[in-house]
């Protein structure tokens, strides 16, 4: 049997075609786990969806938090650092109530970063907003510019530090989203405690990845962002509020 | 003009120098005069990660160097961290590098160089590995899905 011209472009084109559409071939390779050499890369952008309606009575997310980061306070809930907080919602009119945790909300356009006069509020690369403590001044305008009150000021000298986690007197700090677990393919102490202990009510992932589990969640069920009037475009994402 | 004529006269000018002499051995027998001297006492014999004179002179600039690397673009190699310092270099009696005869702080006294990364950073090593270990495997509904899997794999490698 001899192919003529036409026919053999046919066949290449249908070949291309169908190479090009089958499913599992991806023009762009998912991204791997990052090796300790490699930086951060903006081809990632970690995020959270949190389902309000698991949210159940239960602290095990403060409490994770605070134990993986070393938080620990005076016993003087004013000036306390927070780095996430349980916050109820109530509608006075049906008497309605709904608790989340609330914590740094990892914006696209954060605004803390926007006031800082030394640049020590920063966005890495993947989308995670930290502090560099070694430039901040404690002149606390990301405190005042966050729409979330995610930032708190340490107002006493520290000690007993976590090795993964520094902290001092005279700088602020917020959610790191436990950086120091992401960087080691590890997920926020938060979302482990809330899948373990909790009410399953966190989902980590890579905003990016259209078939991680996060996209996919977002793209089947509805999703809100706090103050998305604000236009900041947070990382973490809430359901059922 | 009063010592050159001293040390003219043969028998007084070598009284002098001896003078001289015991008093500099004097000096330099006294515990008060220039401070304590630094305790250097390498807790884990061998090669430290680069040879001994590049570190003594130039530490501090390749911890800085790692600090904006590591916060800045997340590269957390080991090699020139602050954290690989303290693990090797921690007193095993305080689980410390500070303290009088710690490593960091017995030289920077008897050097006068204050040194403030202790404000923030802890001076004690971390936990053994196999306790932070359990972290690259992800549990519970996050671990299904073909990135996680991936992950986990890249994490074996």
């Amino acid at each position: 049997m001899s192919l003529d011209r036409r026919s053999f472009l046919g066949l290449g084109a249908a070949a291309f075609a169908g190479a090009a559409i089958t499913p599992g071939l991806r023009l762009i390779e998912l991204v791997q786990a990052r090796s300790p050499e490699e930086a951060a890369s903006t081809l990632k952008r970690w995020g959270l969806l949190i389902d309000t309606t698991r949210c159940s009575d239960c602290e095990v997310c403060v409490t994770a938090c605070h134990t993986e980061n070393g938080v620990t306070g005076h016993g003087r809930p004013a000036t306390d650092a927070q780095w996430i907080r349980k916050v109820t919602l109530s509608d006075k009119r049906t008497g309605h109530a709904q608790a989340l945790p609330l914590m740094c909300q990892h914006c696209e356009h954060p605004p803390c970063v926007d006031v800082c006069p030394t640049g020590a509020s920063f966005k890495r690369a993947d989308g995670i907003v930290l502090v560099d403590k070694h430039t901040c001044i404690g002149c606390r305008y990301c405190v005042m510019a966050c729409p979330y009150g995610a930032r708190s000021f340490i107002h006493e000298t520290v000690t007993g530090q976590k090795p993964d986690v520094p902290r001092g007197k005279g700088t602020v700090e917020s959610c790191t989203l436990c950086v120091h677990r992401i960087d080691r393919d590890g997920q926020p102490a938060c979302v482990d405690a809330c899948s373990k202990d909790g009410g399953k009510a966190m989902v980590f992932g890579d905003l990016n990845d259209g078939a991680g589990e996060l996209r996919q969640r977002l793209r089947r069920e509805p999703s809100i962002q706090l103050r998305a009037d604000l236009a900041l475009n947070t990382g973490v994402r809430y359901q059922g509020l | 003009m009063k010592f050159k004529r001293d040390m003219r006269s043969g028998a007084s000018g070598a009284t002098v120098f001896l003078l001289i002499l015991a008093g500099l051995a004097a000096v330099a027998a006294s515990p008060h005069a220039r401070g304590a001297p630094p305790v250097i006492k390498i807790e884990k014999p061998g090669q430290c990660v680069e040879p001994t004179a590049l570190m003594r002179r130039d530490h501090m600039k390749l911890i800085l160097h790692q600090r904006d690397q590591t916060m800045v673009r997340g590269i957390r190699t080991t090699k020139h961290s602050l954290k690989n310092c303290i693990d090797c270099h921690a007193s095993p009696k305080t689980n410390s590098v500070l303290g009088k005869e710690g490593f960091c702080e017995s030289c920077h006294t008897y050097a006068a160089v204050q040194m403030d990364c202790f404000e923030c950073h802890s001076p004690s090593p971390r936990a053994p590995p196999s306790a932070t270990k359990p972290l690259a495997v992800r549990t519970g509904a996050a671990a299904a899905g073909p990135v996680a899997a991936a992950r986990v794999e890249g994490a074996a490698r």
